[in-house]
């Protein structure tokens, strides 16, 4: 199950539209690090609405991948955890530590310009 | 028919089926959107463990009924090496974030019933109830 990225000014945005396995998900950071570099992009929306569970394997992916995004000088937020998945994911100990996260797509973008607006 | 469904878990894909299947169940039996998303979750995590521990085993999905209300068993069964102290696995600290530990005690929290048997070298067996709320 690929997961398309759209590029949107300086910003890329990938849409989770199913579930994913974890080879799913490493090629997903993957693409995204890479693409980021190809397109010197400087935020990276991961819109994770759809996903209807966020175990272990996911959300250790999704922080490593932001972590990655960030040592390229890029910011990463990820939108759109369902209620009852962030609701699992604390009684299971996940944490997304650092990570940015905001409630859908259009809260995900002022973030970032609103960073960005900041930095500049 | 017996109301029991067997996932058989050799790769990343059945972790997906597994997990899917429980939800399933959990919906089909009047579970809160919550309540069959901390399943998913937990059947998720323990088919987690045995591909990454025991490359192969399986889950098996079952309806139970309680005195007062229904319910779903998870039995997740493999025969890798085994957990060598199962009190140290269930302790907090020793799982989670990190890229080690089993997450058992994680887990734990998702449920409502827990138990596991493990011998070294010959598997370890995980089950699990949630009750209906």
């Amino acid at each position: 199950m690929e997961v398309p990225i759209l590029k949107q000014g300086d910003f890329l945005i990938a849409t989770i539209q199913a579930a994913l396995t974890d080879e799913d998900l490493l090629h997903l950071r993957t693409a995204l690090v890479q693409h980021v570099v190809r397109s010197r992009s400087r935020g990276v929306i991961v819109d994770v609405t759809s996903l209807d569970v966020m175990d272990s394997f996911a959300s250790r992916t999704l922080r490593d991948l932001a972590h990655m995004i960030r040592l390229r000088g890029a910011e990463t937020v990820i939108v759109g955890i369902q209620p009852e998945v962030a609701f699992a994911m604390v009684q299971l100990g996940l944490r997304l530590e650092d990570v940015a996260t905001a409630l859908d797509l259009e809260e995900g973008l002022a973030y970032l310009n609103q960073k960005f607006k900041s930095s500049a | 028919m017996d109301d029991e469904t067997r996932v058989r878990i050799n790769s990343d894909q059945d972790i997906v089926v597994a997990r899917q299947k429980g939800r399933s169940l959990a919906v089909a039996l009047g579970f809160s959107s919550g309540d069959a998303t901390l399943l998913a979750t937990a059947i998720s995590e323990l088919a987690r463990n045995i591909v990454s521990y025991a490359k192969t085993g399986d889950i098996v999905l079952k309806i139970i009924h309680g005195s007062a209300n229904s319910g779903i068993q998870i039995v997740a069964r493999d025969n890798g090496p085994g957990i060598p102290d199962v009190q140290q696995a269930l302790r907090d600290g020793f799982s989670t974030s990190g890229s080690l530990g089993l997450g058992l005690p994680g887990v734990m929290r998702l449920v409502d019933e827990f138990h596991i048997a493990s011998v070294e070298s010959q598997g370890t067996t995980v089950s699990i109830k949630k009750w209906k709320h």
